[in-house]
């Protein structure tokens, strides 16, 4: 070795250290952890599954869609929050949006982030018979978005960029000018944004927060208390039983905080779905 | 509650910080290796009591490091031949170099999906292998600097084959044990298992997937990698089942971090030297978590209004203010693991974790990279004071010449270059442009974060930029490389010139640097550098955003 030029010596050792340190910490040390998690915590380790009648139905710590073949909500089940995780909980290529706060504006085959809200939170108060209005969305349920010229001063054109025509725009008027609806294939990018508000206020709003956006994961096996509370009425008709019943289920699969306070308190949708058959 | 949840990581990191601190001092002075420590230097091939002046020390740790990215490349390539690869094709030659380069600087940044990319033993044996030794890499640095500053006229600043074991050996490996096991009963898996399909309640078709995730979970956040085994991150229920694993997973973040002002305390003899760097570190970190909390929960922005909170991109069982917290702390370190998607909050709590990151992740930074990049800035901040009272400024007693400021400043500017002019670079051609998903300002704060995440080693995105492009797997893995070795070398040449340096001894001049005025100067000279760096990007992208 001693007759080696020194910088081969150097990447010599530099293999060898990367083969015995990948011996220790990539084959040793996860076999070790595997082992001690297979003998003592086997449930967790392998994914929390749970069984029912001999056959795995999912996993306990992981959402599922509850739909049907053509992708409608099946009614006597919870429903769990909007995925962007593929077609919806595809554990093979989990995902987030990753659509911006400001995603407001539609473009020919993506709606924005906010279309998407208005049109779950529309879609959901139908469902459950509420109502789904909320700030910034048209009684449509597209994003109240105008699109006004020019960019500084005066307004002489403004246009609802997420209502194609022939819709009829949310608003008649923006300051003394007339709102068009967009005309499909037009660029009006150049203008300035306006989202419009509206008259709803927060406290007016009936369908939470968590039922009108994606997780982080894809995969959230939770809602909130609020949104699990306002499917209860619409599960119990579906199923015949009385909503007192359904409240207190939800109230059974409730996670609260850890130690009083870590996280949000969570309800489990595939285990309260569960109980629901079972029940 | 959020105060809670922050009060109690404090409280955890105040508990941990002294043992382990103390614990990594004895591994990087003691002079005794364990039996197991000399058959591994047998095997390695070199003499553990050999001790290396800097050229050589910084030598050892690039062919260490050119080695690793030779083999983990190699290793993503021929993927498919080998065993437990769950039948995946070879990963493409950019993203493996991308990958490659990513998790051996301890960026970890992703431009694949884990699920559908890499198999299990690339995984185990490749990735999570740079989880340890990359993580052990920053930490054998930082130690070589502050030896800079305890010795006493010496021609050498340690040996990095024995601070690289050491490292890996005696401080992480013993952590991730216990910490993958407590992660695997909050609910993350450690299997073999590939994907395989089950029928849901409703007689759909969902695939379980598998793999030996705690083992690589953990060291993920203790050795502030922050590379997923699966596309999602922390936020994927599989890695981060619960939320008290969320805040186990925070705590192993800062773990390290928190601990080794301790650790430089006592090497240089001053242990009050350690908690003023401490300070420093903690006060910008308490201030940081504070702000995104604040702004996230606020939630201004047309989006967050109208859904009545920043939700898009969060978990249910995390919420709002705990997903702030952990975007703070995997930006505020090199960690880079999300539990929630950054590229959907608010527009100001977006622009936080882009600030974190712009402060050259010092508060506390990475495992090592936090403390020496720290040091350097202590170093600026009393030779900015020494000119304002006209005199050699000095630090633990060595002088900071020439030599030592021109080394200093030239590693404050490598990642403000490589960041803004990759970015500028990025702005000016199509192959750059193409990545966007939002349009406007948030467009740009996606590329911004981008080169700035690169270039700092942290490896959290703006996610929805398309970055698996080959001009992007190149442009962002060469910011990568020299945002990660051109400050490395540059800390080792200083801590070489610091090491052979007598101490002078203390006058009524010296400027003391454990008092709080001291603790608040470094904070002023840190927030003002990066201000008057940043700004103007910042102006364009979260700025004009939020203002809108």
């Amino acid at each position: 070795m001693d007759h080696m030029p020194s910088w081969i010596r150097r990447h010599l050792a530099a293999v060898r250290a990367l083969v015995v340190l990948t011996l220790v910490t990539g084959a040793l040390y996860p076999l070790a952890v595997t082992g001690v998690a297979q003998l003592l915590f086997d449930r967790q380790a392998n994914g929390s599954l749970i069984e029912r009648d001999g056959r795995t139905v999912g996993s306990a710590i992981v959402g599922q869609s509850f739909t049907d073949a053509a992708g409608k909500p099946v009614a006597t089940y919870f429903q769990s929050r909007p995925s962007a995780a593929g077609d919806g909980y595809d554990m093979l290529s989990t995902a987030a949006s990753n659509l911006g706060p400001e995603d407001v504006v539609d473009t020919p085959g993506r709606a924005s982030l906010l279309t998407q809200v208005c049109a779950r939170s529309r879609a959901i108060g139908e469902r459950e018979g509420v109502s789904g209005a909320r700030p910034y969305c048209t009684p449509d349920g597209v994003g109240a978005v105008l699109k006004v010229f020019p960019v500084a001063g005066r307004p002489v054109r403004a246009v609802s960029v997420n209502q194609p025509c022939p819709a009829t725009p949310f608003v008649a008027e923006y300051r003394g000018v007339k709102v068009e609806c967009a005309r499909p294939g037009e660029d009006y990018a150049a203008g300035r944004t306006v989202p419009v508000r509206g008259g709803v206020t927060q406290a007016a709003v009936q369908v939470p927060a968590d039922a009108v956006t994606a997780g982080g994961s894809g995969l959230d096996p939770h809602i909130s208390l609020a949104y699990a509370r306002l499917q209860a009425p619409r599960v119990a008709r579906e199923r015949g039983v009385g909503v007192d019943r359904i409240r207190a289920l939800i109230r059974e699969h409730t996670t609260g905080r850890a130690l009083g306070f870590m996280g949000e308190p969570a309800v489990n949708v595939l285990e309260l779905n569960l109980a629901l058959d079972r029940s | 509650m959020a105060a809670l949840f922050i009060g109690a990581l404090v409280v955890a990191l105040a508990l941990v910080h002294k043992p382990l601190g103390d614990h990594m001092y004895r591994v990087y002075t003691g002079v005794r290796h364990s039996r197991a420590e000399r058959v591994v230097y047998r095997l390695v091939g070199v003499r553990p009591e050999a001790e290396q002046r800097w050229p050589v020390y910084a030598r050892s740790l690039l062919a260490f490091s050119a080695v690793s990215i030779l083999f983990l490349y190699a290793f993503q390539r021929l993927q498919d031949k080998l065993f437990l690869s769950l039948g995946l094709a070879p990963v493409p030659d950019h993203i493996a170099w991308n990958t490659a380069v990513s998790f051996v600087t301890n960026t970890n940044w992703q431009a694949y999906a884990g699920e559908s990319t890499m198999g299990h033993l690339v995984q185990m044996a490749g990735l999570a292998v740079q989880n340890f030794v990359s993580a052990a890499v920053g930490m054998a640095v930082a130690v070589a600097l502050v030896r800079g500053f305890a010795r006493d006229g010496a021609d050498t600043i340690g040996n990095f084959w024995v601070d690289l074991v050491r490292g890996t050996l005696r401080v992480l490996l013993p952590i991730a044990f216990a910490g993958a096991i407590v992660l695997v009963v909050g609910g993350v898996v450690q299997n073999f298992t590939g994907p395989h399909a089950i029928t849901t309640l409703t007689g759909g078709t969902q695939h379980m997937t598998g793999g030996p995730v705690a083992s690589q979970e953990v060291i993920k956040e203790l050795g502030t990698n922050g590379g997923g085994f699966y596309n999602t991150n922390s936020a994927h229920p599989f890695e981060n089942a619960t939320s008290w694993t969320n805040w186990f997973e925070i705590l192993l973040i800062l773990l390290i971090p928190f601990s080794l002002p301790r650790t430089f305390g006592k090497m240089v003899g001053q242990v009050r030297q350690g908690y003023a760097i401490a300070a420093v570190m903690g006060v910008i970190a308490l201030a940081s978590v504070t702000l995104t909390t604040v702004f996230e929960l606020h939630g201004a922005a047309t989006v967050p209004q109208a859904v009545g909170a920043a939700m898009e991109g969060k978990e249910v069982r995390f919420g709002v203010a705990n997903s702030a917290t952990f975007a703070a702390a995997t930006t505020l370190t090199s960690t880079g693991a999300v539990d929630s998607f950054h590229d959907s909050s608010t527009p100001f709590g977006g622009m936080m974790t882009l600030f974190d990151m712009m402060l050259g992740e010092v508060a506390p930074g990475g495992v090592g990279s936090g403390l020496y990049g720290m040091l350097v800035l202590a170093l600026i901040t009393v030779f900015v004071a020494g000119l304002m009272v006209g005199r050699t400024p000095e630090y633990l007693g060595k002088k900071v010449g020439a030599r030592e400021i021109k080394l200093a400043s030239l590693y404050f500017l490598v990642t403000p270059v490589l960041v803004l002019a990759g970015t500028a670079v990025a702005m000016a051609n199509q192959a750059g442009l193409a990545a966007m998903l939002n349009t406007g300002p948030h467009g740009l704060s996606e590329i911004l974060y981008a080169f700035t995440s690169a270039s700092n080693n942290n490896g959290s995105a703006f996610a929805g930029a398309t970055v698996n492009t080959p001009w992007y797997d190149v442009a962002l893995g060469l910011s990568m490389a020299f945002g990660r070795f051109l400050p490395i070398v540059l800390v080792l040449a200083l801590a070489g010139s610091l090491a052979r340096q007598t101490p002078v001894p203390e006058s009524a001049g010296t400027l003391p640097t454990h008092r709080p005025q001291f603790v608040g100067m470094v904070v002023g000279v840190t927030i003002i550098l990066v201000a008057l760096t940043f700004l103007p990007a910042l102006a364009l992208g979260p700025i004009a955003e939020g203002l809108s």
